[in-house]
């Protein structure tokens, strides 16, 4: 409850006063529906954005995971050695700075109209954070822990697991916090141009001037980005409560 | 009474013109020669960046020296590092990490956590066992770092300022406890330290590195008791053993 309440209460307050600033003609409905709206646009379409929904999280999710184990991988091997790093982490950045919007049409051209377009869009939008947090954290590794390692005949393969892995979980699971926002983001937009989902209901209720319905699709584009958000919180307090000040009661 | 009676069964050193330079530039050690007895506790001060954590890395392995030769007599891997703050793993309770440098060398499960909880008995620890070092002292994480040291009962052992983060009472009884384990178990131990005090407290002798090049400006063997209370800090034999060591000091 003391996790719920917080964010809980501005949502409550934002949402009424919302709702009376719209029926009192203070801000236009065509423009901003009132929540009352945007609920009665959920319950209307709710077979469609159940469909909608549903495809977007698969897609999301995917494109995460696949995001997940591409970018930790990524990391370890960029870790190894500068001269890999040097060679390979400017294209890594690549994911980072060419804009989605204008390579999806590529990928519709790559991967075709559907769940593979809009799974790869989610995944190139969210792989980096997980390369730069992974690699930062397995860099930063402490060097006396390190000797320690060493003294004892550690092989490489041992130190990552036993040592580097470990020590930098913390930075690894701030970028999947990342990461799971914008996976979703990622699928959002690859539906826009080439899939069916959150994205398309958001395109084509666009098109009808369907403000309410927009904004229901936004709504649970958000809810989504929440539960991975929550997911990976959930992850982070298991696994670093006992060690990790960022996961301890103050 | 300044010779061990206790067999020793720690490892001799021998440093033969051992030399180590930074960068291609920055002689840190330059020609030292230093012969260490088994069994021997050995303290080194020196002025900071006198090069007394690179003569211990080099030691241990860790830093191959640019020149000279590094010979233990006999020449046994058994070496453990004690560095200036704990650096214990967070993730792990205290068993597991005193248990750490056993299991990185393959020994079995149940041996290992055998032996981890009696060095951690014989840090005094062990009710702690199950406690993550986020949940200890400064001086308990400090223990379980000697615990973790001592579990693979070391031939050599290095400590690198272990105390000096520690308050002084605890670092006092932390003193003796070492020195305990020390005569208990006969290892050779090489000891830095910017404390004269401690110096003279716990070695039964102390080199004092030079400010450039690493030389030895002073070799000095104590005499002072082999076991030692807390009674002997108020000692007039310690005070002056500290004052021989604070001149040379106070000449870098």
């Amino acid at each position: 409850m003391k996790r719920i309440l917080p964010p809980l209460v501005p949502f409550v307050v934002i949402t009424a006063l919302l709702e009376a600033m719209v029926r009192s003609g203070f801000v236009p409905g065509y423009l901003v529906p009132a929540p009352s709206a945007v609920f009665r646009a959920l319950a209307d379409n709710r077979s469609e954005l159940a469909t909608a929904m549903g495809r977007t999280s698969a897609a999301a999710f995917l494109g995460f995971a696949l995001s997940t184990l591409a970018g930790i991988g990524t990391a370890v091997l960029l870790s190894t050695s500068r001269a890999i790093q040097r060679s390979f982490y400017p294209y890594a950045v690549f994911f980072q700075t060419v804009p989605i919007i204008a390579i999806a049409p590529l990928l519709v051209i790559w991967f075709g109209y559907g769940m593979q377009t809009v799974t790869a869009s989610a995944f190139i939008v969210s792989i980096f954070p997980i390369i730069a947090n992974t690699l930062t954290g397995l860099l930063s590794t402490d060097p006396a822990l390190r000797d320690l390692f060493r003294l004892y005949g550690a092989s490489a393969g041992v130190t990552l697991v036993k040592l580097r892995f470990p020590a930098a979980l913390p930075q690894i699971l701030t970028g999947l916090r990342v990461a799971s926002g914008l996976a979703v983001i990622g699928a959002v937009v690859g539906e826009f141009i080439g899939g069916e989902g959150l994205g398309s209901v958001v395109d084509v209720a666009r098109t009808q001037q369907r403000v309410d319905k927009v904004f229901a699709a936004v709504l649970l584009a958000s809810v989504l980005g929440l539960a991975l958000f929550g997911l990976i919180s959930f992850i982070s307090a298991l696994t670093l409560r006992h060690w990790h000040a960022s996961e301890q009661e103050t | 009474m300044t010779d061990r009676t206790a067999v020793a069964r720690g490892v001799a050193l021998r440093l033969d013109q051992v030399r180590r330079v930074f960068d291609k530039r920055l002689v840190v050690i330059e020609q030292l020669d230093l012969h260490i007895d088994a069994g021997e506790f050995l303290a080194v001060l020196g002025p900071s960046g006198c090069g007394k954590s690179t003569l211990l890395r080099m030691i241990a392995g860790l830093a191959p020296p640019d020149g000279g030769r590094v010979i233990a007599e006999p020449d046994d891997s058994r070496i453990a590092f004690v560095f200036q703050d704990a650096h214990l793993l967070p993730w792990r309770t205290a068993l597991d990490n005193a248990a750490l440098p056993l299991e990185l060398m393959g020994i079995d499960r149940e041996e290992r956590y055998a032996r981890a909880r009696a060095a951690l008995g014989q840090a005094g620890l062990a009710e702690a066992e199950s406690r993550y070092p986020a949940q200890l002292s400064g001086g308990m994480r400090m223990r379980v770092s000697l615990a973790r040291a001592l579990v693979t009962e070391p031939r050599l052992l290095l400590m690198d300022e272990p105390f000096a983060a520690l308050d002084e009472i605890t670092r006092f009884n932390l003193e003796v406890q070492l020195r305990e384990l020390w005569q208990s178990q006969g290892m050779t131990v090489i000891f830095v330290t910017h404390s004269i005090s401690e110096a003279a407290f716990l070695a039964n002798r102390a080199v004092v590195l030079t400010r450039r090049k690493g030389r030895i400006k002073l070799d000095r063997r104590f005499d002072l008791p082999l076991h030692r209370t807390n009674e002997l800090r108020s000692d007039p034999c310690l005070g002056r053993e500290m004052q021989i060591l604070m001149a040379a000091m106070e000449e870098e």
